[in-house]
């Protein structure tokens, strides 16, 4: 008699199905909709006039303003930035080309609140040293430059925020074929005319998406306005909702209004992300060359040497320079003092791993970051390969809200962590680590999903039907051919989650507790605290740890691709 | 008069010359190809023709003109030289439709709208685009893209037209189709042609003159009937079409297969200039082949046959070599294993490597 398989009411699939919705539902669902019921209802009611009320508020408003401004001229300036640079390594015979390239990167690897400390110490109005001495040297009263301004914050971000757009400008034209630059020079085109009639239309998606990937995230920035910022009164949404909340000591009245400008900033985000979708499926030109030539590059001649400097400077103004000034204020005995040797002490670098904050501090980052890594990647990976891989009903649900999580800024998700976890549903671990690794989790989960699921689609269905077909089981055939092959994907997956997550600032600083302070909460905190010389030696060894995690990295993954 | 002159002209990548000491006159209006395998020079010497490349040595005059030379340091950039040029990828640009495409050239040299229009009407015409001018490229097929390149090129009336491989992303039949047209374009608009292709038929259907090339070293220049028929040396004869090379051993005139030397020769005309042992080569075609052990010619027997259709392939061992005979199916087939004999008609002679 012939066995007959039949097929159990809920398959395996279908758990794994239901596994993932209550993954993302739990992470990030229930989380934004309490952000939109808090916002838009009061005492069970649906509260228009309430919610436009607080717009209203000369103060919040202010703050609405400020954050659009600062984004619109972050993105300008990034993008000029970005876009010149791009051109100048794809495009000219500038010297040291790779190095240069490598170089215009490093900007990513600095924190950039650590980065507006450095500022902060150098230019601000009152004690920055820059400014000092410029006023001796000029015989001022007044300090020349105020980095504590609208400007200053703009500049700073763009320092750090510029390479969103380098990167994505610099690979499209290399990968551009040059016989569509060559077609138009035998046409009779000199290069200013094909570099505004070919070059720069056909990289414009490139350039327009770099742009917004800037956008989302000045919007959405809480390092470089809290700490250029907060101090002279100029906020922005995520600054102001964190004032609120905290000098009200977390009142509801507070968080709801955090709830309120959260909508905003989740709305924004929206369109910010929708228009970058538009602008990728209209702008999908199909540019990249068939075989590869080595594309024509323009002769810089007697610039070439001035432009080298030009750039060398650049990264020494905004990678070098406050990195070293962070190093020597972390040295010094008194903040304020001048940096000579009798001035320095390696006392407060070996402080920073006796005293107890900081060193709770370090210890918090690196296991709350590990873990939310590991977790993030192995949900991420489970919940893409039912989206990519299986094609079970109702995975529209999911689709909708795997894609939630891009568009939430952290501040909105520390919002919506404290809603959710604060004993509305019988779990408090409010102050407790665990909020702000649901918190990270919530973060990084769009991370994860990206990385994933692009390495699942690598994978073809019939890699997977081969084995099946071969006697493996459904199992048997994730474990030995699905697993190894999505492998890079899901560890690149892990180093995009664990490196952002040791430095991050923007959620953390909304959730931590007396014990639960992480590196970036405990720098801003003790920098708050006018602590400039502590905060200044924490974030050097902070750096150095993410140097250190950085390079390994990235030999690691070096080799790992030699591997495969 | 010559209207393009490439005079000892070298061109060397980190150390590896590309181009080695290459001499060249192409007439006006004629059709001239360079033909050789990839990474041969071709695609080089083209570009520095065009101006995309220096010349590390040599001159290059048009019309008398001296557009590139190395020894005045004097390049005329690529914008200034009135050439047309066609790319293997087409390179036509996705964001322009195909009159904004082909309008480009003219738009930059401030033509007058009206004999602009006139004149991209006229290219469209004459690749038949004209039903599709207001479309963007990413709506046509490859040959249409490679009509639009075409029209571009020649909607100048250049002097020269430089031809990259254009035929090669396209498919077989729409390839030998896009040849006439190239033919058809060149009569109405008088142009030169410099054609670059590693396809032997494509050439020699298309040129008056034309080049074979290898490692960056000059072959052979002929017409392409001379180059069939009389190839400059054995790169020349295996490059164009198919070939087999038979080591043969040299005695009074005469040339006897390897290790055969007791039996018939296969020619009484051999040179005597090639030494002991040296190369036999000649085509699949010009070798005779009938059944039976006994009689003229040499003893040869069948390897392996395969049926082609029209033609029967055969593999024929003679002695330890083998070699490889095309004959019409209409002469009968010949079994697997069954003795041979060959005579073979038209033999070039070769010196050993």
């Amino acid at each position: 008699m012939v066995d007959i398989y039949t097929k159990p009411k809920i398959s395996a699939a279908q758990i794994v199905l239901l596994f993932s919705i209550l993954v993302l539902v739990v992470v990030v669902g229930i989380p934004v909709i309490l952000i939109f019921l808090t916002a838009f209802f009061e005492d069970g009611k649906l509260n228009i006039p309430g919610f436009l009320q607080i717009l209203k508020d000369p103060d919040t408003y202010q703050a609405l303003w400020n954050s659009l401004v600062i984004a619109f001229g972050t993105t300008l300036v990034s993008t000029s930035v970005g876009v010149f640079f791009a051109w100048l390594v794809a495009r000219t015979d500038l010297p040291f080309k790779k190095t240069m390239k490598a170089l215009f990167l490093v900007p990513f690897m600095l924190p950039s609140f650590i980065g507006a400390l450095a500022w902060k110490v150098l230019l601000s109005p009152r004690a920055g040293y820059i400014n000092k001495f410029l006023m001796v040297l000029l015989g001022l009263d007044t300090a020349p430059i105020d980095i504590m301004s609208m400007g200053g914050i703009i500049v700073i971000e763009s320092m750090y925020l510029f390479p969103f757009v380098f990167l994505q400008v610099e690979s499209a034209l290399e990968r551009m074929d040059p016989t569509l630059e060559e077609s138009a020079r035998i046409s009779g085109a000199g290069l200013l005319t094909i570099t505004r009639k070919i070059t720069l239309p056909l990289v414009l998606p490139s350039i327009l998406s770099g742009a917004l990937l800037v956008a989302l995230y000045s919007l959405a920035h809480f390092g470089v306005p809290a700490i250029l910022g907060t101090e002279k009164g100029i906020y922005n949404i995520p600054t102001k909702i964190y004032e609120r909340i905290y000098s009200s000591g977390g009142s509801f009245r507070a968080i709801r209004v955090g709830t309120i400008l959260s909508t905003i900033l989740v709305i924004s985000a929206a369109l910010i992300l929708k228009a970058q979708d538009f602008l990728l499926k209209k702008g999908k030109y199909q540019i990249i060359a068939g075989k590869s030539m080595r594309p024509m590059l323009l002769k810089l001649r007697a610039l070439r040497t001035p432009l080298l400097i030009v750039s060398i400077l650049y990264i020494g103004i905004t990678v070098i320079l406050p990195t070293v000034t962070i190093f020597l204020v972390g040295g010094l005995k008194t903040y304020g003092l001048s940096f000579e040797t009798k001035n320095l002490t390696w006392a407060n670098y070996l402080e920073i791993f006796r005293w107890k904050m900081t060193k709770d501090a370090i210890w918090n980052s690196v296991y709350l970051s590990l873990g939310a890594a590991l977790v993030t990647m192995l949900a991420g990976t489970m919940i893409s390969y039912v989206i990519v891989k299986s094609r079970p009903k109702g995975k529209f649900i999911l689709e909708l809200l795997g894609v939630l999580p891009f568009s939430l800024p952290g501040t909105v998700i520390a919002l919506g962590v404290i809603l959710t976890w604060s004993g509305r549903f019988g779990i408090n671990i409010y102050n407790t680590p665990w909020i702000i690794f649901v918190a990270y989790v919530a973060r990084y989960m769009a991370f994860s999903l990206k990385s994933n699921s692009a390495a699942l689609q690598q994978v073809s269905d019939s890699l997977e039907e081969a084995s099946r077909a071969c006697g493996a089981t459904h199992f048997q055939t994730l474990k030995n051919i699905v697993l190894p092959l999505i492998r890079p994907g899901m560890i690149s997956a892990f180093f995009l989650i664990f490196l952002p997550a040791l430095r991050e600032l923007t959620t953390s600083v909304l959730l931590y507790g007396p014990t639960t302070r992480t590196i970036g909460v405990a720098i801003y905190a003790l920098n708050e605290d006018g602590e400039t010389v502590r905060a200044a030696a924490l974030a050097s060894v902070a750096l150095v740890i993410i140097l250190i995690g950085e390079t390994s990295i990235r030999k690691f993954l070096a080799r790992l691709q030699k591997q495969e | 008069m010559s209207e393009l002159k490439l005079i000892s002209v070298t061109k060397r990548f980190n150390q590896v010359v590309a181009v080695n000491k290459l001499n060249l006159e192409v007439k006006k209006g004629e059709c001239f190809s360079f033909l050789g395998p990839s990474g041969c020079g071709k695609t080089t010497t083209l570009r520095m023709i065009a101006g995309f490349e220096d010349l590390d040595e040599g001159e290059l005059l048009v019309d008398g003109e001296v557009y590139s030379s190395s020894y005045k340091r004097y390049y005329l950039p690529p914008e200034r030289r009135d050439f047309g040029m066609v790319f293997q990828a087409f390179a036509v640009w996705p964001h322009l439709t195909v009159w904004d495409n082909v309008a480009f050239p003219l738009q930059i040299r401030r033509i007058p709208k009206v004999e602009m229009e006139k004149r991209v009407k006229e290219a469209l015409q004459s690749t038949g685009l004209s039903a599709m001018k207001d479309l963007y490229p990413s709506k046509l097929s490859g040959g249409e893209q490679q009509r639009i390149a075409l029209a571009r090129a020649v909607a100048i009336n250049p002097k020269v037209m430089l031809l990259d491989e254009p035929l090669s992303n396209l498919d077989p039949k729409l390839r030998e189709e896009m040849r006439f047209e190239i033919k058809d374009l060149q009569r109405r608009f008088g142009f030169t042609i410099l054609y670059v292709t590693h396809d032997q038929a494509e050439a020699m259907a298309l040129s008056d003159r034309m080049l074979v090339m290898n490692s960056g070293v000059v072959q052979q220049i002929g017409k392409p009937l001379e180059i069939y028929n009389e190839p400059a040396n054995k790169f020349v004869f295996s490059f164009i079409g198919l070939s087999n090379f038979l080591k043969v051993r040299l005695r009074q005139g005469k040339a006897y297969p390897l290790d055969l030397e007791e039996g018939n020769p296969i020619s009484h005309e051999a040179p005597s200039e090639l030494g002991d042992v040296c190369y036999a080569a000649f085509r699949p075609a010009e070798v005779d082949l009938v059944s039976g052990s006994s009689g003229e010619g040499i003893p040869a027997s069948v390897a392996r046959s395969t049926f082609l259709g029209d033609l029967v392939d055969y593999r024929i061992s003679i002695g330890n070599q083998e070699i490889r005979v095309q004959k019409p199916k209409k002469n009968g087939v010949l079994r697997n294993g069954e003795s041979c004999r060959i005579r073979i008609n038209r033999i070039h002679w070769f010196p050993l490597d």
